[in-house]
C-alpha cells in the first residue's frame, strides 16, 4: 500500500543518507506536509481558506518553546497545553466567521494571522520579541534521544503518515461525504440536514491543530525560533504549497510541500534572479496545470496511455 | 489636545494615501470580483519609479509622476494580458495564486532594477513645514490631499460622465448584460486592471517624499490598502476613501496613546471588528455593485 511506500522512503533516507544537509532538507519538508495537508483538509475539502496559517504554525512552536524554556515544562506536556490552546483560539475565530459564506473566513484570518505575528513580536517578554527565543531543548522519547537529525527525521515522517492515514480516514467516512457535499454546493448540503456551520468550524480547528503540532516539531528540531517565520509571506507559501501539489489531494500535499521546500533550494542557482523565477513558476503552474501538480500528472499520465494503446483513441478531439 | 491634532494630521495624511490604494483594489473587485494581492507592488513600483525619474534622471516632477503612474499602469496591463487572460478555468483560487505570483515577481524584478537599498524622495515643494491649530504641517500632506481629491474627482467624473466610465460599471453591475448591449467586457477589464495598478502607482509616488522606499515595502502597504477597502466596504470607492482615512486616523492615534509596536496590528484588529460586526463593510451592501 502507499503508506508501505512513504515509510519505506522515509526510512531509507533516514538510514541512507549521512548529509546533515539532506536530513534537516527531508524533515523540513515532512512538517510542510504536515501543515500542507492540514490546509488542504480546510481548502480541498472545505472548500475554505486561510491567509494566516503561519499563526497557527507560530503558536504551536512559541507555546511549547515559551514553556519549555522559561518554565522548564516538559515538551510533551507543552505539546498538550500547545493543543488546547490552538483548538480554543481557532474556535474562538471561527465561529463567528463560519456563519458568513464566500471569501469571509479568509479575510479573518488574515486579520488572524497579522495580528499573531505583531503579537509574537511585541510580548518580548515572553516570546524574545525580534530577536527571538533561543534553547529550545531537543526531545526524547524514554530512553531514545530524539536529537540526531537521523531520528528526528523519522519522528516527522511517522507523524506525517499517522495524519496521512487519518486524513484518509477522515474523507472516506461520512464526515468526508458530508465535506464533498458542503464544498459543492453548501445550500445543498444543509438542505440534505447537514450542520454545514459546525462541520466547517471542526474542519478549520482540525487544520489548525495539525499547523500547531507542525510548529512544535519544527521549535524542538531548529531550537531557536523568531517572529520572521510566521508571517503573512509563509502563510501565503502553505496557500501555495496546497494549490500547486492539488486541492482536495492528499498526496497533492506532500507532492506541493516537497515541491515548494526544495524549489528555493535549486533556485538558490538563480542568485539575484531567484524570486523572479519562483514568481514565474507558480504564475506557469497555474496557467498550465490549475488543478495542481498531482492531478494535472494524472491527466498527463492517463492520456499517454491512451495514446499508446491505439493511434485513433490517442487523438481527444 | 495639540497632540491630537497632530496625530490627526498625519493619520489623515497617511489615510489619504490607503485610500488611494483602497480604491485600486475596490475598483479591480468591482469589475473582475477579483482580489489582487499584487497590488501593493503597483505602489511599490510608482513610489521607485517616481524617484528614478525625477531624482535620477532629473525630468521634471509631474513629468516624473505621470512617469511612474505610467509604469505601474503598464505593470497592471501586462499582469493581465500575460496571466490572469491566459487562465482557461478561471477558478478564483487560482486568480489569486498568479497574483500571488505576480507579486513576487514584481518585487524580484525590483531588486534588480532597484537593488536592496532604501531610497527617500524630496518633498514635491520646498516650503518648510507650517503651523496650523497648533500643531505642524507638512506641505506635503497638503499635496497628498489635493492629489487624491483630484483623484477622487477624476473618477467620479469619468464613471459618471465618459462613456468608457458607465460602460465599466455596467461591467460591474453585470458582466453578462454589459456583454449583451455591446460592451466589449474583456476591454473594460483590461481598463480595469491598468486604472487599479495606476492609483496604486500614484499611491506609491504620495507615499514616497514621507517614507523611505525599496522594494519590498510593497506588502505592507498593500495589505493595509486591503483592509481599508473591506472596511469601508469592497467594491465601494466611497467605502475606500472613508476606510482608507479611518485606517489611517485610528492607527496615528494607535501610535500616539498606546504604543508604536502595536503600528501595524491596528489595521488588523479594525477588519477582524469589521469582519464581525458588518462584513459588507461600513458603505458595504448599499454601495457594493455601484461605483
Amino acid at each position: 500500500m502507499r503508506y508501505l511506500i512513504i515509510i519505506a522512503a522515509a526510512t531509507a533516507a533516514g538510514f541512507g543518507l549521512s548529509s546533515p544537509y539532506l536530513l534537516q532538507l527531508i524533515t523540513f519538508i515532512g512538517i510542510n506536509t504536515l501543515l500542507a495537508l492540514g490546509l488542504n483538509m480546510l481548502m480541498g475539502y472545505a472548500g475554505q481558506i486561510s491567509l494566516g496559517h503561519a499563526a497557527f504554525f507560530g503558536l504551536g512552536a512559541y507555546t511549547t518553546g515559551v514553556l519549555t524554556v522559561h518554565y522548564h515544562w516538559s515538551p510533551w506536556a507543552a505539546l498538550a497545553a500547545a493543543i488546547i490552546l490552538t483548538v480554543i483560539v481557532a474556535f474562538l475565530i471561527a465561529l463567528p466567521l463560519l456563519q458568513l459564506s464566500g471569501f469571509y473566513l479568509g479575510m479573518g484570518t488574515l486579520g488572524f494571522g497579522m495580528i499573531a505575528n505583531v503579537v509574537f513580536r511585541q510580548w518580548s517578554a515572553l516570546t524574545g520579541g525580534d530577536s527571538g527565543l533561543v534553547g529550545i531543548p531537543s526531545l526524547d522519547l524514554g530512553p531514545v534521544s530524539l536529537s540526531s537529525s537521523r531520528n528526528y527525521l523519522l519522528l516527522v515522517w511517522a507523524v506525517v503518515t499517522l495524519f496521512i492515514f487519518l486524513c484518509e480516514r477522515l474523507i472516506d467516512s461520512r464526515i468526508g461525504r458530508a465535506l464533498k457535499a458542503v464544498h459543492d454546493s453548501e445550500r445543498a448540503a444543509s438542505s440534505m440536514g447537514i450542520d454545514t456551520g459546525r462541520l466547517k468550524v471542526q474542519i478549520f480547528v482540525l487544520s489548525a491543530l495539525m499547523a500547531a503540532i507542525a510548529g512544535f516539531l519544527y521549535a524542538h528540531f531548529v531550537s531557536f525560533i523568531s517572529p520572521g517565520t510566521f508571517d503573512f509571506i509563509f502563510s501565503v507559501r502553505l496557500v501555495t504549497m496546497v494549490v500547486i501539489g492539488g486541492m482536495a489531494s492528499i498526496w497533492g500535499s506532500l507532492l506541493g510541500a516537497a515541491v515548494l521546500t526544495l524549489l528555493p533550494e535549486a533556485l538558490g542557482f538563480f542568485a539575484q534572479y531567484e524570486m523572479i523565477v519562483y514568481g514565474l513558476v507558480l504564475i506557469v503552474i497555474m496557467i498550465v496545470l490549475p488543478q495542481g501538480l498531482f492531478r494535472g500528472i494524472q491527466d498527463i499520465y492517463g492520456q499517454t496511455k491512451f495514446s499508446g494503446q491505439s493511434p485513433s483513441a490517442g487523438s481527444k478531439d | 489636545m495639540q497632540e491630537f491634532v497632530q496625530y490627526l494630521f498625519s493619520g489623515v495624511t497617511n489615510g489619504a494615501v490607503y485610500a488611494v490604494i483602497a480604491l485600486g483594489f475596490s475598483m479591480l473587485y468591482s469589475s473582475t470580483r477579483l482580489i489582487n494581492f499584487a497590488q501593493g507592488e503597483f505602489v511599490m513600483i510608482g513610489a521607485l519609479s517616481v524617484i528614478s525619474f525625477w531624482k535620477g534622471l532629473k525630468l521634471p516632477l509631474p513629468l516624473a509622476f505621470a512617469g511612474a503612474v505610467g509604469v505601474a499602469a503598464l505593470a497592471g496591463l501586462l499582469l493581465d494580458r500575460l496571466a490572469i487572460r491566459k487562465v482557461k478555468k478561471p477558478h478564483p483560487i487560482v486568480l489569486v495564486i498568479i497574483t500571488v505570483g505576480a507579486s513576487i515577481l514584481l518585487r524580484g524584478v525590483a531588486m534588480i532594477v532597484w537593488g536592496k537599498d532604501a531610497h527617500g524622495s524630496p518633498s514635491f515643494s520646498d516650503s518648510p513645514p507650517f503651523e496650523f491649530l497648533g500643531a505642524t504641517l507638512l506641505p506635503q500632506s497638503l499635496w497628498i490631499l489635493f492629489i487624491t481629491l483630484m483623484v477622487v474627482a477624476g473618477l467620479h467624473i469619468f464613471h459618471r460622465k465618459s462613456l468608457t466610465g458607465r460602460a465599466m460599471v455596467a461591467c460591474a453591475i453585470s458582466k453578462k448584460a454589459a456583454a449583451i448591449v455591446g460592451i466589449p467586457t474583456e476591454r473594460m477589464v483590461q481598463l480595469a486592471f491598468a486604472m487599479s495598478a495606476a492609483m496604486g502607482g500614484i499611491g506609491g509616488v504620495l507615499i514616497a517624499p514621507i517614507s523611505m522606499s525599496s522594494y519590498d515595502v510593497g506588502m505592507n502597504l498593500g495589505l493595509k490598502g486591503f483592509c481599508a477597502a473591506m472596511i469601508g466596504g469592497l467594491g465601494s470607492s466611497w467605502g475606500a476613501i472613508l476606510g482608507g482615512l479611518l485606517l489611517g486616523i485610528l492607527e496615528a492615534l494607535g501610535v500616539g496613546f498606546l504604543s508604536s509596536g502595536l503600528k501595524d496590528a491596528v489595521a488588523f484588529v479594525l477588519l477582524l471588528l469589521i469582519l464581525y460586526f458588518r462584513p459588507s463593510g461600513i458603505l458595504g451592501k448599499a454601495a457594493v455593485e455601484r461605483f
